[in-house]
């Protein structure tokens, strides 16, 4: 098998110091391998935010080591870490983090820019996430004419449009209804059919259900690591979804 | 990511946020014309002043009388003024000119009656000490001044109120029941503070103490030096010659007489304008400084406010330097346009009259606004904005 995409190796993390002592994360260790999605659950407090924010590079953890790609992130200098924050991750955050008064397409173009990609270019391939998430329509709208699932879906086109080897979700759907968390979970699925390696958090047992692997985490710790369908295989969703769905499903193609 | 990359970004910032961006500019704007143009009003009266002190003569001296009832002991005569030319004594006094005046003369053509503001008695060198010279027709001469012929020069105000229309050379007008002959007309002279300087006539010194004054005190006698540089020892010439003719020691402090200079006068004044200038400076420096506070706020506010905006950069890969170039441009093209617009309109201002002075822009005026402005831009939007672009981006997301 090639190279993980991600191989954590007991990773901890301790807020605050003495008596007030928090282990957010005591010890975790896992490796994600590509084309994986894996969908970690867990309580509120059982660290998986934290071992979220740690995956993206956004937080470094107190002990322990992370090979993002191969690349050991804790070496990486603060531009460095800029880069791989650009190159290697995708980031979906629960409150959509769009910029505001910004257009839907040039919010989606951002990582490119700062990746120095051609303006010209830059909007080609935007335009591209965009339609994958079924957005090509609303490229001109700000975030506050879109609804939450848009949000959330151009939230998304952000992270893949430069198709990083790793798309991080934190409680994607945690802000969304459930017309809203059908749609950008039925994107999740199709990403995961196109072969691309997500790693999603959250506490709905709907959510962990569509994924290919389920990882539990109880007080910074895992507890259950199981597979729920192949690695190689689209995931469950997918294929419910293009068995009863086939005319939708033709919409979204990477 | 190029340069020009992030100046969009920052443009796009600050469109973003169209008020506020032009409420920042407006403050510096008001800051730095405020600087510019009151600067330039304190500038613009001093220079006003000074042409004014200019224009009496800067290489005259005038004595004049200390006592108020014009004893004997203390007046001026016309001994004393002739005591005044005198080569050995004074070198450096080029000419002498007694003074007579009067100020409630009236003058009386053809049944039109005009009220001289000042009716002066004199000799033909005071036209040229006190820098008045006849415009049409001449002066009188010292043969008119010694025969006491009633000849006058008028000045234009007079000149227009009694002779509208006519010819005034060569006509007779009545003076205190003397009939005079007008011989000449000033030129149009300046006006000094509130008294019309053309409201003016002047006659042989004999014929208006014959008329008007009587024989007794001169008013004053103006000592014209033989340049600007002499005017000092022409001074100290005068006071000794003056001292002598009046017994008065050399180790008394106060003197029966009191000695004008303009140049000390203009000295004085441009002192004093100097002050009022510092002072219209430092009242503008703290509208700057006002300005400046308003600016530092609004950055404060606009880094904080997007310190969640610099954390989801930073997840998106954007580095330090890019983050700290973006605000740092939004803060220089704030306060750059801001000053830009300001200069424009302290220019506009200083063309127009602001409380009856021209305004004279100082040059470095425009530099030490802008420059300010410009500073306390970049320094109170940078600072707050690399505190930011250093924050881990995890951070920076949580920051509420």
């Amino acid at each position: 098998m090639s190279r993980p995409v991600l191989q954590v190796t007991d990773l901890k993390k301790i807020y605050g110091t003495g008596e007030a002592t928090v282990h957010a994360l005591s010890g975790a260790t896992m490796t994600v391998h590509r084309g994986d999605y894996v969908a970690i659950m867990g309580s509120s407090g059982s660290g998986k935010s934290t071992l979220m924010n740690i995956l993206g590079a956004l937080d470094i953890p107190t002990s322990g080591s992370y090979l993002l790609d191969g690349v050991d992130v804790s070496r990486l200098s603060d531009g460095q870490l800029a880069l791989a924050r650009n190159r290697l991750i995708g980031f979906i955050f629960q409150a959509f983090n769009l910029i505001p008064r910004t257009t839907a397409v040039a919010n989606v173009e951002l990582p490119l820019a700062y990746a120095g990609v051609k303006p010209k270019e830059r909007r080609r391939r935007a335009m591209e996430a965009l339609d994958v998430v079924g957005l090509a329509d609303r490229a001109g709208h700000e975030p506050n004419q879109l609804s939450g699932g848009q949000q959330q879906r151009v939230a998304v086109a952000r992270a893949l449009v430069t198709e990083p080897a790793l798309l991080l979700a934190d409680e994607p759907t945690g802000n969304l209804d459930s017309k809203s968390t059908d749609d950008v979970l039925q994107v999740f699925d199709d990403l995961s059919a196109a072969g691309r390696t997500i790693v999603i958090i959250t506490h709905e047992d709907e959510v962990g259900a569509r994924a290919k692997r389920l990882i539990r985490l109880v007080d910074g710790a895992i507890v259950t690591d199981v597979r729920q369908s192949p690695i190689h295989l689209p995931p469950v969703g997918a294929i419910r979804r293009s068995a009863g769905r086939a005319v939708v499903a033709g919409r979204h193609s990477l | 990511m190029n340069f020009f990359e992030v100046v969009r970004f920052s443009l796009r910032g600050l469109n973003a946020n169209k008020l506020r961006s032009a409420l920042t500019m407006l403050g510096i704007l008001i800051g730095v014309a405020a600087v510019i143009l009151l600067v330039a009003v304190g500038n613009g009266s001093a220079k006003t002043i000074s042409d004014r002190i200019e224009a009496l003569g800067t290489n005259t001296i005038t004595v004049m009388s200390a006592g108020r009832g014009g004893s004997s002991s203390t007046a001026l005569t016309r001994d004393m003024a002739d005591a005044l030319i005198d080569p050995e004594l004074a070198p450096d006094v080029k000419s002498v000119s007694p003074v007579v005046s009067s100020s409630s003369a009236t003058m009386t053509y053809e049944g039109t009656d005009h009220s001289v503001a000042t009716f002066v008695g004199t000799t033909p060198t005071w036209f040229a000490a006190s820098t008045t010279p006849v415009g049409r027709g001449s002066a009188f001469t010292s043969d008119d001044v010694d025969q006491g012929r009633r000849v006058v020069v008028i000045g234009k105000t007079v000149a227009e109120e009694l002779f509208p229309g006519v010819d005034p050379l060569d006509k007779q007008v009545t003076v205190g029941g003397a009939l005079f002959t007008i011989v000449g007309v000033l030129d149009e002279k300046s006006s000094t503070g509130f008294n019309d300087g053309n409201d003016t006539a002047v006659a042989p010194l004999t014929a208006v103490q014959q008329v008007l004054t009587g024989y007794g005190a001169l008013t004053s006698i103006i000592v014209e030096a033989a340049n600007p540089d002499k005017v000092d020892a022409a001074q100290a010439e005068v006071s000794t010659i003056l001292n002598q003719k009046l017994d008065v020691s050399s180790s008394s402090t106060s003197t029966p007489y009191r000695i004008q200079n303009a140049s000390s006068l203009l000295e004085t004044q441009t002192e004093t304008a100097d002050t009022f200038t510092t002072l219209l400076g430092a009242v503008a420096a703290i509208s700057l400084l006002v300005g400046g506070i308003g600016i530092t706020n609004i950055m404060l506010v606009t880094v904080t406010e997007r310190t969640r905006e610099i954390g989801i950069r930073k997840a998106l890969g954007a580095p330090r330097r890019v983050i700290l170039t973006q605000f740092l441009i939004e803060a220089t093209l704030l306060s750059v346009l801001g000053g830009g617009l300001g200069v424009a309109a302290a220019l506009i201002g200083a063309q127009f009259q602001i409380v009856g002075v021209q305004p004279v822009i100082v040059p470095s005026s425009i530099g030490l606004a802008v420059g300010v402005s410009v500073a306390i831009g970049l320094f109170f939007g940078g600072l707050p904005a690399a505190r930011a672009a250093r924050l881990r981006p995890i951070d920076a997301l949580r920051y509420e």
